[in-house]
């Protein structure tokens, strides 16, 4: 750095407007974000990549399959909008609204959830295993529960991290701050979903 | 600004103070106590590789102790021996080259250069220390299960890695072990470089602006954004890898595979897979490692040379765009895997890229250094051993880097001693010239300097003598991780490795001058002033040790750069970073 302009500049000990003037929590939740969008595209890529490696890899999924992903899909994106809602409320000092909305998204998860699990139940009840499948590769059961079960154990995480936020919010020990730095978390775990269907669902329809 | 600024009282009890500790310094020197114990035993392991190389038949008494199948009256066998490799490059990469420049140095210091009273978040740093430590645990219970450490290198590559037991010794509970061990650490170095982050943009002190803050800040800056980055690969492969151990699932597997007369019940998965998501991490991993030691190493040399580097920009730029390229070469630890060769080209191009922003480092560090009067010391003497094994391993990199002739030298004595030299050798001295700096500071004891210099030159000729041998060995066809060249085409090189085992046992031995250097001073030394070095960052402005809370409450204010050395009509020879002295000029040579 140029040595020229040091002393003399009266404001250079002023500290600078800063492009990151956001509260940490924020800043780590952003940055966790980061990290855990490189482990979903690991994964991701771990899947494209075997699917690509076999010759016989299955396309099991029927139609009613893929409307329960879309119903899925349809919850978990509706989840998104109501944490929106909580946050404004939140930021409007509604705390009633905010924490009736919290919980609300935390009930969509919960029924998304559920949903998969069931999905999940059908397949196995179906033979899906880790490694056995009716099909074809036993691959796609092992890249199957392992991508989406990565995502349901966010799904619940965040559910779990979201009420406790709301009845932590409800006792005044947590501010709009918090609901909106869960509300992140939450829209990541939405837009994992968005490239899950497509790669894990959508490709493996049968055709 | 620094709201998520750490407000934890005074800690109160030895488990609080000294366990469970959320002070960042103390958990610095919990991470450098590890690292400290992991590199003697790495190097012990070491010790015992070079030893049986060069007398195979010589038992070591004792070692049955250790492994009753792995070293039956204390002779190595040749599985025992890729076990003892395999836990002395996690042990030395992992929980000493990751840890020690950059965890503990990092710890202690990033918080005090910036001005802060602690990191962002202590709880989670604290977190990752202990975590780190379940890690280290779970790695060496490696030793103590039934058939000992995984035989598969610190790479593990797929599939010796990915089948069980009919691979070979260790390759059933030890290789798990070594996979969840792995994971654990990664989150760990998650936590830790989340931690780093937040605390670099958020609790700068006032005045502290971005530029402002020192060459070592900006490196473990620098470094946890790509730790943020590579671990987070990492994690999800041995993750993957553990799965297909424990669940039977076939990710790195292929189709087919006949092992110990058995067929695998794998199918559909690929090696390469391992190899591209372990090397995306991977290579990152050897910047993690250099980049700290690059940011000591130009803190201590300013220091010693009394005058800035002759650019400060161009320094954080180019670890910068090391940092940003190390992404884009990973290929070039494939070029013999059976990658498509159109690959090897396309990874070779950014790989030689690199060398750019490289070279430009040590032209500064020697275009800084003509013509200075540099304070000979054990921290700068170390500082300069680190320029000059950097450079001697980096040259060797442009071989290496060109599929052509990597295809001859690739799997040789020719890459081990290239990395040594360059991630090994040069990250060590970048630790050993931080701890001449700055332990002072953090036991508030001096080293002894004449011990530190023996320390050095012993150290310097030493590493040079065992790693410079290894390219000739390379060259001259000397393939790696063979336990012994005895009956081999390889006989004729025996003179080079009784040579370079000499030097191995001694220049381990030289290391007991600092393990003593480091000990004696911490309670006998004379006590250290605030400012012994008469440096300019922020750490020299707080007594030696610093109090909990850094600077007793106060805000530090900052009105200078980082490196305000040689400043003609200042009162001394040098402007604190927080001191209100003004000048008229700055005048730098």
């Amino acid at each position: 750095m140029s040595q020229a302009n040091l002393a003399v500049d009266p404001h250079a000990a002023v500290m600078e407007e800063s492009p990151f003037a956001i509260p940490s929590s924020k800043l780590v939740m952003w940055l966790f974000i980061i990290s855990d969008a490189v482990t979903f595209g690991a994964f991701l890529f771990a899947y494209g990549y075997i699917r690509n490696a076999s010759t016989d890899w299955p396309t099991p999924f029927e139609h009613a399959s893929i409307w329960n992903a879309l119903l899925m899909t349809f919850i978990l994106v509706t989840s998104s909008l109501t944490i929106l809602f909580a946050v404004r409320a939140a930021q409007n000092d509604d705390r009633a609204g905010a924490f009736k909305w919290t919980l609300i998204t935390a009930g969509g998860g919960t029924l998304f959830a559920i949903l998969h699990l069931r999905e999940w139940s059908s397949l196995i009840g179906e033979g899906v295993r880790m490694f056995q499948n009716p099909w074809g590769a036993p691959m796609f059961g092992a890249t199957f529960f392992t991508i989406t079960g990565l995502h349901m154990l966010h799904v619940i995480g965040g559910v779990i991290a979201l009420t406790v936020v709301a009845l932590t919010y409800r006792a005044g020990r947590y501010s709009a701050k918090h609901i909106e730095i869960w509300s992140l978390y939450w829209h990541f775990v939405d837009i994992v979903w968005m490239f899950v269907v497509p790669m894990v669902y959508l490709l493996n329809m049968k055709r | 600004m620094s709201e998520a600024a750490a407000h934890h009282g005074p800690p109160q009890g030895f488990i609080r103070k000294y366990v469970f500790s959320l002070d960042h310094k103390i958990i610095g020197l919990q991470y450098y106590g590890l690292a400290l114990v992991a590199v003697f035993v790495g190097m012990f392991l070491s010790w015992l590789m070079r030893f049986h190389l060069v007398w195979p038949n010589a038992a070591i008494p004792g070692l049955q102790l250790l492994s009753k199948v792995g070293a039956p009256g204390g002779l190595i066998t040749p599985e025992y021996y890729l076990s003892l490799l395999t836990m002395h490059g996690t042990l030395m990469v992992f929980f000493v080259l990751t840890n020690a420049p950059f965890a503990a140095f990092g710890n202690y210091f990033l918080p005090i250069q910036i001005g802060a009273e602690d990191m962002a978040f202590p709880r989670f740093n604290m977190m990752s220390f202990w975590t780190t430590f379940v890690a280290f645990v779970v790695l060496l219970a490696a030793f103590v299960v039934p058939d000992g450490p995984p035989i598969s290198g610190w790479t593990a590559y797929a599939p010796l890695s990915a089948i069980g037991k009919d691979a070979g010794p260790g390759l059933d509970m030890g290789q798990n072990l070594w996979g969840i061990s792995i994971a654990i650490f990664c989150i760990a170095s998650l936590l830790g470089s989340l931690n780093f982050i937040a605390t670099t943009l958020d609790l700068r002190a006032k005045g502290m602006t971005l530029m402002r803050m020192p060459l070592s800040t900006w490196a473990w800056f620098v470094t946890s954004c790509i730790a943020l980055l590579a671990f987070a690969v990492l994690l999800p492969a041995c993750l993957l890898l553990v799965l297909d151990r424990v669940a039977g699932t076939s990710f790195f597997v292929p189709a087919g595979l006949v092992v110990s007369d058995h067929l695998q019940p794998h199918s559909g998965g690929s090696p390469l897979l391992w190899q591209h998501l372990f090397w995306f991490f991977g290579h990152p991993e050897v910047y993690i490692a250099i980049l700290p030691a690059m940011g000591i190493v130009s803190h201590i040399l300013i220091n010693s040379m009394r005058k800035p580097l002759l650019s400060h920009k161009v320094v954080i730029g180019s670890m910068m765009a090391i940092g940003f390229l190390s992404y884009m070469v990973w290929g070039h630890h494939m070029f013999l895997s059976g990658m498509n060769p159109f690959s090897a080209l396309v990874f070779s191009f950014p790989t030689l890229m690199i060398t750019i922003p490289a070279t430009v480092l040590t032209l500064i560090w020697l275009g800084s250094l003509y013509g200075s009067r540099l304070q000979i010391t054990a921290a700068s003497l170390f500082a300069l051993g680190f320029i000059s094994m950097f450079v001697s391993g980096g040259v060797s990199g442009f071989f290496l880097a060109q599929p052509s002739i990597d295809i001859y030298l690739h799997a040789t004595y020719f890459v081990v001693g290239h990395f040594h030299l360059v991630m090994g050798v040069a990250a060590i001295f970048g630790v050993f010239a931080g701890t001449y700096f700055w332990m002072p500071k953090m036991t508030g004891r001096m080293m002894n300097e004449t011990l530190g210099k023996i320390h050095f030159w012993l150290s310097f000729v030493g590493a040079y003598c065992i790693f410079m041998p290894f390219h000739y060995l390379g060259l001259a066809g000397n393939v790696r991780r063979y336990s012994s060249f005895v009956d081999d085409f390889m006989a004729p090189l025996m003179p080079v490795h009784k040579f370079i085992t000499i030097a191995a046992l001694c220049t381990g031995a030289a290391q007991l001058i600092f393990l003593y250097n480091l000990i004696h001073s911490r309670f006998w030394g004379p006590p250290a002033p605030v400012n012994p070095w008469n440096a300019t960052s922020l750490e020299w402005t707080v007594p030696s040790p610093p109090p909990w809370n850094n600077f007793g409450g106060v805000h530090p204010v900052v009105y200078h750069d980082p490196y305000q050395y040689s400043v003609e009509g200042a009162k001394e020879d040098f402007i604190m970073q927080n001191s209100p002295e003004q000048v008229k000029t700055t005048v730098r040579s």
